[in-house]
């Protein structure tokens, strides 16, 4: 059990997808501007990691080593298709605001590298949980920077004013410049952060 | 002849491929480092991306649309343009032996992108025909090409910049794309498509 928790866990602080693997970035960047479309998207990914995830660690011995990336990239296509047509048929007007991005998921390095790395050697439990770990922690990152966005963009939070009639939108955090200089101070201040604890680390070492 | 034209500057940039639209970042961040390698990866791109449209256009327009088989569109899309770019690789090695020593290297780096799988995609929901997806192919990649040298050339006067420490490396080049998505804004409303 706290084995599970551990493999669940690594994905979403140490082994964050985005903001220390710095994979996926695309979508952190193109469909943060509100925090809804962020948390679909997150959500969605988190579907087809886990459900990848477990699909690959059952055939995982009966693919021939030789043909096991357009194995798993077919597997992750068909995932991301069903999560489409469920979108498209339950939620018309997010899929509109997704986009192209839904179909582009298809592509996210995060989701064949755990392919790779995890499911393809482990039991299909913990390649379960590695899964809903490494999707937790992408849906975490993208919310984080949705609300950011939302809030520093239109003043708002899901909709709702949070920001009263005084706040002047900053237009440019919802435009394309706004993302990328934010998820560049996002890295930075979290530069500091790691200093700041490896500094502490170092310090309980000398005494 | 004015329609291209409009689709062609529209696709390269006011909907720049990297800089409005967000595709292709990876690379674009990953090999912008120095200027003859993005310059190599930005003709790569351009001709994959051309090449595999006009792949994808045929196949989703003579054995996808009759048959009824639209859904299937991403599964196919993929599959597809993973395995020309891998032919085209094998091609070149054999046929062309100093090209492939000039962005051999890129080609594997793009067999499964963002940025080639993009613009078939576009292409197909646009229900653009032949000639209106190899030029909207043609300007995408022509597009990428101009934000991948920008940056490349913005990177290499920044080694001898003074950049705080947290913000060196990515940080700072995410700020820098940042600085050129700015003066990209300014084109947009330009063209009305």
């Amino acid at each position: 059990m706290r084995n599970l928790w551990n493999i669940y866990k690594k994905g979403l602080i140490d082994e964050n997808p985005i903001f220390v693997l710095a994979l996926s970035l695309c979508p952190a960047l193109a469909v943060t501007t509100s925090v809804v479309n962020a948390f679909t998207m997150g959500l969605s990914v988190m579907f087809v990691i886990t459900a990848n995830n477990v699909s690959v660690s059952l055939i995982r011995n009966l693919v021939n080593p030789k043909v096991r990336v357009p194995v798993y990239i077919t597997s992750i296509a068909t995932i991301v298709t069903f999560v489409e047509l469920v979108l498209e048929a339950f939620a018309p007007l997010l899929y509109k605001e997704l986009g192209i991005y839904l179909a582009l998921v298809v592509v996210f390095a995060i989701i064949l590298a755990r392919a790779e790395v995890f499911a393809s050697k482990n039991k299909v439990i913990p390649s379960f949980f590695d899964g809903l770990g490494m999707g937790s922690g992408f849906t975490l990152a993208m919310v984080i920077i949705g609300v950011i966005r939302e809030l520093l963009g239109s003043g708002t939070i899901l909709g709702h004013t949070v920001l009263g009639a005084w706040y002047n939108p900053a237009l440019i955090m919802i435009l394309p410049p706004g993302a990328f200089l934010l998820i560049g101070y996002m890295i930075g201040g979290l530069k500091i952060y790691e200093a700041k604890k490896a500094k502490k680390l170092r310090e309980v070492d000398a005494q | 002849m004015t329609e291209y034209l409009l689709l062609f500057i529209s696709a390269a940039i006011v909907n720049n491929f990297v800089l409005t639209r967000f595709l292709g970042l990876c690379i674009f961040f990953g090999v912008s480092k120095r200027l003859d390698a993005s310059l190599g990866m930005g003709m790569a791109v351009t001709s994959v991306i051309t090449l595999s449209s006009i792949l994808a256009w045929v196949v989703y327009n003579f054995v996808l649309l009759p048959l009824d088989l639209v859904f299937l569109k991403t599964v196919v899309f993929v599959l597809l343009i993973a395995s020309f770019v891998q032919l085209l690789e094998m091609v070149i090695k054999k046929y062309a032996p100093a090209l492939y020593g000039m962005w051999g290297i890129y080609l594997l780096l793009i067999a499964t992108n963002c940025v080639v799988l993009g613009v078939p995609l576009i292409n197909a929901e646009s229900n653009f025909t032949l000639m209106k997806s190899i030029v909207n192919a043609l300007g995408s990649g022509v597009g990428f090409a101009i934000a991948i040298v920008l940056m490349a050339s913005l990177r290499e006067k920044l080694e001898y910049a003074d950049v705080p420490k947290p913000l060196q490396g990515m940080g700072i080049a995410f700020i820098l794309a940042g600085m050129l998505a700015l003066s990209f804004l300014g084109f947009s409303g330009m063209i009305k498509i």
